[in-house]
């Protein structure tokens, strides 16, 4: 009956906006109405109330608004017999809980300030489980999971699990499948999240487990990053809280598992989340509600038994998800490829301080058998525990379709495969690998040859258009280790010749990438060789690669045509592509300026370099740089300005590496207008910035450009600019 | 019950109550006038048999050469049908005059109520009244734009919210001037899905103003005219559109307007309401413009306590016809009773005063009040009554309260009049009224979700087979309530969800059947969960008779939330009028057919006498505005028909099978359109 769930949960707002109130005027009797509240580094205020409401909260007092409009939202209680219609109220009263929650949360975050861990991951040993709301920086780098689909979306799961077996039963089920699984809430006490650290998993962001807090509203959390992908990703405006529930309803495959009794405080919670065409699969016999149209499918299903549950929550979901069927001894997917063999848990390991090697190469048919996967020398059953080894990892692919080229793409999937593999940590590339093997999967039955069965079955699966055969050897021994090594050297100097060299002018097709268009439906990005993808991910050459592999995917090959504008970097070939592929949100754009109808950004760029008129110059941040800039924004302030598919004069958002690339911001006066990088980027690109400044004949460049030791304002970093004579200050007015 | 000896050859005959109706307080009324040898309708139907040629259409009697009679003889015709009229009319066009007349009178009643409200808008809108107010600025700001008049305003280049009595006042000059603008066509015809939109200008039927159509209905109908049944009939539903999409549709929203948008909320219905401690006060008739004001001015302390000192509890309103339902929608003022029962409410003695407007008001009565204490009172200057003992007390808007104050005391001052015989039937049922096309949206998912799609899907996987409109009046000749209620009850078993308003509705709730407790009892078992889920009755009160366009308005906001085709006539979705009687309700169903529903009327239809129009009716008109005539007296097959057509629909929309779980992938997701 959904009369009984209605009343429950119009009860259950009632008690939570209460609960809320009474939180907020105590807040208000112990701080001063102006106190800061915030959940820590985020451009969007508390994101659930921002997004839906446009209403920004910063101080305690700005949670009077919010909470009036919570308490207004709350209906009549349902009368027994002859009673008004429902669904609308309950859908109104759980949204008023769920505004209170976040309320609730907030106020939590400024009396405890230590409540939450702000990290990734928590800290068991120091008894800090809960990581809390999610901040920018994470939710840009694991939004990038969801807008390319190697995570389809999440179970918000509340409660726990009749023992920590079924926990773990349940949650590595939604690993397999790629999902997010994130847990709040407690049962008489009992967390999923202590019930899987209990049974030895591990949970933290890098393993998609993610421990968000200990009680139902904690559950906004995973709300509040699905509204912030929204407007991060979907380019949605804060206020339009029809837009940005239908997103989610739409392109944010998530749900609720609720394990355990469901009081009113769940119920109002799960009423709140229908709001966003979440369902909600329940483990206890509650009254469902089948009937479909707010949410795709069902809204309530109950009394699944919990080896069904996975299945069940991702069939009311309507999602489609593959699991990765290899015949290895350990689990496999994208949500282990986070997961740390700590030193506690480390059986063996290889690289560090050894040498390990990877390497690929393209062969003939004949010359290789498929399948092959051989180790020469010792594995796994003869090493014992503390053990360190050489690691030489050889792949062969042949292939009718199979090029050269493709041989650095296949091998940089070496490491994302290794690490899918439950138990097994992969770090570094080519001749600086490092292989870490936990006790877990020894225990399971690991061995060497796993990864190369592992290698050879990805490989057909992700790439069979290109791929006939592949043969995997993996070498143990010091000599043969060695010969690899010296072997791909060479390869690797090769290679890297080939693309350094690699011009704009050298080719006549660029590709498109709209990987992101499911969740930023407007926005298309054209990667050329000198202008890598935005987000870090995809060079031209894998672009190439990823259309030959995929003919109609996500990366089209674009004839540039006519160049409209050289200095710029416009071509009419990529400005009709664009238009129509943007769904004639956006006309055309430029490949090498900022400040010229620059090239937009889906809101998962790495970098965000912006105009700093003073310093007639420009700067750039990471966004793992959560500081103050000159620009006077932070990165997530920067991104919210930009994102979502808009052409945003004044900023652009780029790669790393297209910082050194030759054609960075040519338009606009190239690399020798850059004046401020946080010191962590630029450091990390040090050798780069200072041959490509030699190139342009400032070979001390790196020196000249000043960072956050410097000064975060303009008017800090100038006079240290004049100082060192920073060559932009002598280029043309870079506005005007 | 009753007995039923009178003898055939000898004066008036009495009813049967329990052949004449379904509902037990009518019966038990019918019982009691007879006891007290007053004549009601149900005796008069009894006694006066229908004129046959009248019944087949073919009378006219538009010019003093006639009367002029083409009855279709018995045995139909076989050949060459040269029946004609002294001036040589065919049965074709005396019929389709007499129809398009009907629709004249019917468009002509709404858009004549329309207009009052409009007056009254006016007349707030230049603050020249005290009484009434804009109690529901959403809805202004809402139909505004509909009007050509905007509801924000620019300055300094931000745009801003547009003073509200700005915005009153332009649409009230706006909407005034529908009724006689000299140039152009209906402003709300824009709120039609675009296709029907299309259709309309393509056969040249777009209403210029509203007074145009009817007038122009009766000069083309006068003596020797327009004597070509088409072309008649195009006139019809042009004029017809002016009603539905004109003249109706802004009485709703104007009444919307001032007294509020109706909001779902418990009432009861039927004569078990009147209390016999009470001063029971009856309003009848259409116009909830006096109403509205009797329903503050008998809640006011000072005539409750005037009630008191006349030694009577408290004071109940009840309503009769639309009147009644106008304030049920925004006040849960229950009905006593429908169209068949006005008399009747004065038979319990308990009727301290019968107040009424305009329309469906029987003259008889005068005569029943005679035998009473009851007060009946006329306040329309062009709704009078000959009989000596009617008191008329003219309204005003200028004078609203006093006026309504005036009448409520008269009341109060006539209960002590009441005889010691006072017989109230005790028969009444809860229903939840209260539903408009706002409201539906919301209550199809909150304030941040609501929108017809929820709807749309339930009615897309199945669940919900279609939607039903089931309107319209009483008629003596047939049995009072059972067609409405067989049939809707058919409806609801097969999945159907029902959108009811006018008499229709009252019976609905005299009956029970609006509540959602009904949904488990008389539904299919699709259309049980989703009223369950929604925690709505199968049945859901849509208001008045003008309020049909709700109706409209509801079925165009189907069309807008996606996947079931682009034009109202695409929808699995029919019309019905089982017990129809007004001329009021042949233009509806004409505004109905011509804006795309396949609409069937019960009882009977005068278009026997003139076949080739009756098959232009029933057949070609689904050509032109995919939606067309029918007539169905029995109940069962009435609703049958209906539910072939939602079939019918449903399998051109592709959506009579089982729709299939849809798993997306990456590839899919990407493939969402913006």
């Amino acid at each position: 009956m959904s009369k009984l769930v209605a009343f429950a949960a119009i009860q259950g707002g009632y008690k939570v906006v209460s609960t809320a109130e009474g939180a907020f005027n105590k807040a208000l009797e112990t701080f001063s109405a102006d106190t800061k509240i915030e959940f820590p580094n985020t451009g969007y205020y508390l994101p659930v109330i921002y997004s839906l409401t446009g209403m920004k909260v910063e101080t305690i007092e700005d949670l009077r608004k919010p909470l009036e409009y919570a308490r207004s939202l709350l209906p009549p209680h349902i009368k027994g017999k002859n009673h008004l219609p429902f669904l609308g109220p309950l859908l109104d009263a759980g949204m008023a809980a769920i505004f209170s929650y976040e309320i609730i949360e907030a106020i939590r975050i400024l009396n405890e300030p230590d409540f939450y861990i702000h990290a990734e991951d928590p800290d068991i040993e120091n008894g800090k489980l809960w990581v809390g709301p999610a901040d920018d920086i994470v939710l840009r780098k694991r939004g990038v999971e969801f807008v390319d689909g190697s995570a389809p979306g999440f179970a918000a799961i509340v409660g726990a699990a009749p023992d920590p077996e079924t926990a773990k039963m349940i949650v590595e089920d939604y690993q397999k499948r790629n999902l997010y699984i994130f847990c709040a809430a407690n049962h008489n006490g009992q967390t999923v999240i202590e019930q899987l650290i209990e049974a030895g998993v591990q949970v933290g962001w890098n393993t998609r487990i993610v421990p968000f807090g200990p009680d139902i509203s904690s559950a906004i959390f995973a709300l509040g990053f699905a509204n912030r992908a929204a407007m991060a990703f979907g380019g949605l405006e804060p206020g339009d809280y029809r837009k940005i529930l239908m997103y989610n309803k739409e392109r944010v495959f998530a749900f609720v598992n609720a394990l355990g009794d469901i009081g009113t405080e769940w119920g109002c919670a799960a009423a709140g989340c229908v709001n966003w065409g979440f369902p909600t699969i329940a483990d206890t016999d509650i009254p469902e509600i089948l009937p479909t149209g707010i949410c795709t499918y069902e809204h309530v299903v109950a009394n699944i038994p919990h080896d069904e549950m996975v299945q069940k929550s991702v069939e009311v979901r309507g999602l489609k998800v593959q699991v990765a069927d290899i015949d290895i001894p350990c689990a496999f997917g994208p949500a282990y490829e986070g997961e740390r063999v700590r030193g506690d848990d480390l059986y063996c390991q290889a690289g560090a301080k050894t040498q390990a090697t990877e390497l690929c190469k393209m062969a003939e048919l004949k010359e290789i058998e498929d399948g092959k996967v051989e180790v020469i020398g010792k594995d796994i059953p003869d090493m014992k525990e503390g053990d360190t080894f050489v690691l030489g990892i050889y792949v062969q692919i042949a292939g009718r379709e199979f090029q050269t080229d493709f041989e650095p793409i296949m091998e940089r999937q070496i490491h994302h495969l290794a690490n899918y593999i439950q138990g097994i940590m992969h770090v570094g590339q080519r001749d600086i690998a490092w292989v870490r093997i936990s006790k877990a999967a020894v225990e399971k039955g690991f061995t060497l040859k796993d990864i190369g069965i592992v290698l050879h079955a990805k490989y057909h699966q992700d790439f069979g258009k290109i791929v006939d055969k592949v043969q995997v050897t993996l070498y143990t021994d010091k000599k043969d280790v060695d010969a690899l090594t010296e072997r791909a050297k060479k390869e690797y100097r090769t290679r890297d010749e080939r693309v350094e060299k690699m011009k704009d002018e050298d080719v006549e097709t660029y590709y498109s990438c709209t990987l992101c268009q499911s969740f930023a439906p407007n926005h298309v990005c054209t990667i050329s060789p000198e202008r890598t993808g935005l987000c870090g991910a995809y060079n031209w050459m894998d672009c190439k690669a990823a259309f030959e592999i995929n003919p109609t995917g996500p990366n089209q090959p674009i004839e540039k045509g006519e160049c409209l504008d050289e200095k710029l970097g416009q071509w009419k070939g990529v400005n009709d592509f664009i238009y129509k592929a943007s769904r004639g949100a956006v006309t055309h754009y430029n490949f090498y300026s900022m400040l010229h109808d620059p090239m937009t950004t889906c809101g998962c760029c790495e970098c965000i370099a912006a105009m700093l008129p003073s310093c007639n110059g420009v700067m750039t941040v990471g966004r793992d740089y959560m500081g103050e800039t000159p620009s006077g924004m932070k990165f997530t302030k920067l991104a919210g300005v930009m994102g979502g598919g808009a052409s945003s004069p004044g900023f652009v958002g780029h790669s790393k590496f297209n910082i050194t690339q030759g054609k960075f911001l040519v338009g606009d006066g190239g690399l020798l207008r850059m004046v401020w990088m946080p010191k962590v980027l630029k450091e990390e690109l040090k050798e780069r910035i200072e041959k490509r400044g030699a190139d342009l004949g400032v070979p001390n460049l790196y020196d000249l450009i000043a960072d956050e030791t410097v000064g975060t304002t303009e008017e800090e970093i100038l006079p240290w600019l004049e100082e060192k004579g920073h060559p932009a200050l002598s280029m043309d007015p870079i506005v005007g | 019950m009753a007995e039923e000896k009178v003898k055939k050859e000898k004066g008036p005959k009495l009813a049967d109550p329990n052949k004449v109706s379904i509902c037990p307080a009518t019966q038990e009324m019918i019982e009691r006038s007879h006891a007290l040898g007053i004549e009601t309708v149900f005796d008069r139907a009894a006694t006066m048999k229908p004129c046959a040629i009248g019944m087949q259409g073919t009378c006219c009697k538009i010019c003093a050469m006639g009367p002029c009679r083409l009855p279709l003889p018995k045995k139909g015709i076989e050949g060459k049908d040269d029946r004609k009229g002294l001036c040589g009319a065919t049965a074709n066009t005396i019929a389709a005059r007499n129809f398009a007349r009907m629709v004249a009178a019917g468009t002509a009643a709404h858009s004549d109520h329309g207009r009052s409200v409009a007056e009254v808008f006016l007349s707030v809108a230049r603050k020249e009244t005290e009484d009434y107010k804009i109690k529901d600025p959403v809805r202004l700001r809402q139909i505004a734009p509909h009007f050509g008049v905007d509801t924000t305003i620019e300055k300094d280049g931000e745009v801003k919210d547009r003073n509200l009595d700005e915005i009153a006042l332009e649409v009230a000059e706006k909407a005034w001037a529908e009724w006689g603008k000299p140039e152009g066509t209906l402003l709300y015809l824009d709120r039609a899905p675009e296709p029907l939109q299309e259709k309309w200008k393509k056969m040249g039927v777009m209403p210029r103003n509203i007074d145009r159509e009817v007038v122009e209905i009766m000069h083309r109908t006068t003596m020797g005219v327009d004597q070509d049944y088409k072309n008649i009939i195009k006139q019809s539903t042009r004029c017809s559109l002016a009603d539905g999409w004109g003249g109706a549709m802004m009485a709703t929203d104007l009444q919307d307007v001032m007294f509020g948008s109706p909001s779902p909320l418990q009432s009861e219905a039927n004569m078990g309401i009147m209390k016999e401690d009470h001063v029971n006060i009856i309003v009848h008739g259409h116009e909830p413009v006096l109403s509205e004001m009797i329903v503050a001015a008998s809640q006011s302390p000072e005539l409750l306590e005037y009630a008191s000192s006349k030694g009577a509890k408290g004071i109940q309103l009840g309503g009769i016809c639309c009147t009644a339902n106008e304030i049920l929608q925004r006040h849960g003022v229950p009905p006593a009773g429908t169209f068949l029962q006005q008399e009747l409410a004065i038979i319990t003695g308990a009727c301290d005063a019968m107040v009424v407007d305009v329309q469906c008001v029987f003259q008889n009565l005068a005569n029943v009040a005679k035998c009473f204490h009851t007060k009946l009172i006329t306040t329309h200057p062009i709704a009078k009554m000959e009989q000596n003992n009617v008191i008329h007390i003219e309204f005003d808007e200028h004078h609203a309260m006093e006026d309504a104050i005036k009448i409520v005391r008269m009341a109060i001052d006539n209960f002590e009049n009441r005889s010691a015989d006072v017989v109230i039937p005790p028969y009444k049922e809860t229903q939840i009224a209260g539903f408009g096309v706002e409201s539906i949206e919301y209550h199809l998912g909150g304030t941040f979700r609501g929108s017809y799609y929820t709807l749309n899907d339930n009615i897309i996987n199945g669940r919900i087979r279609g939607v039903a409109g089931v309107v319209g009046c009483n008629n003596a000749r047939t049995k009072h309530n059972e067609e409405h209620i067989t049939i809707i009850k058919e409806l609801i078993k097969n999945d159907v969800l029902v959108l009811t308003t006018g008499c229709s509705a009252i019976a609905c709730g005299t009956h029970g059947l609006l509540t959602p407790e009904t949904a488990a009892v008389y539904c299919g078992p699709g259309l049980a969960e989703v009223c369950e889920t929604v925690g709505i009755p199968p049945v859901l009160h849509l208001g008045s008779c003008v309020d049909n366009t709700r109706i409209l308005l509801a079925a165009t906001e189907v069309v807008k939330a996606g996947g079931l085709g682009n034009d109202l006539c695409d929808l699995p979705a029919a019309g019905s009028a089982p017990e129809w009687m007004s001329e009021k309700a042949i233009a509806i169903g004409q505004y109905f057919v011509s804006s795309g529903v396949y609409t069937v009327f019960g009882y009977h239809m005068p278009l026997d006498g003139a076949p080739e129009l009756k098959s232009y009716l029933y057949e070609e008109m689904e050509k032109i505005y995919g939606g067309k005539w029918d007539c169905e007296p029995d109940p069962v097959k009435h609703a049958h028909k209906m539910i072939a057509h939602i079939d019918k629909k449903r399998k051109e929309l592709g959506i009579d099978k089982a729709r299939e779980r849809v798993l997306m992938d990456m590839a899919d997701r990407q493939a969402l359109e913006a």
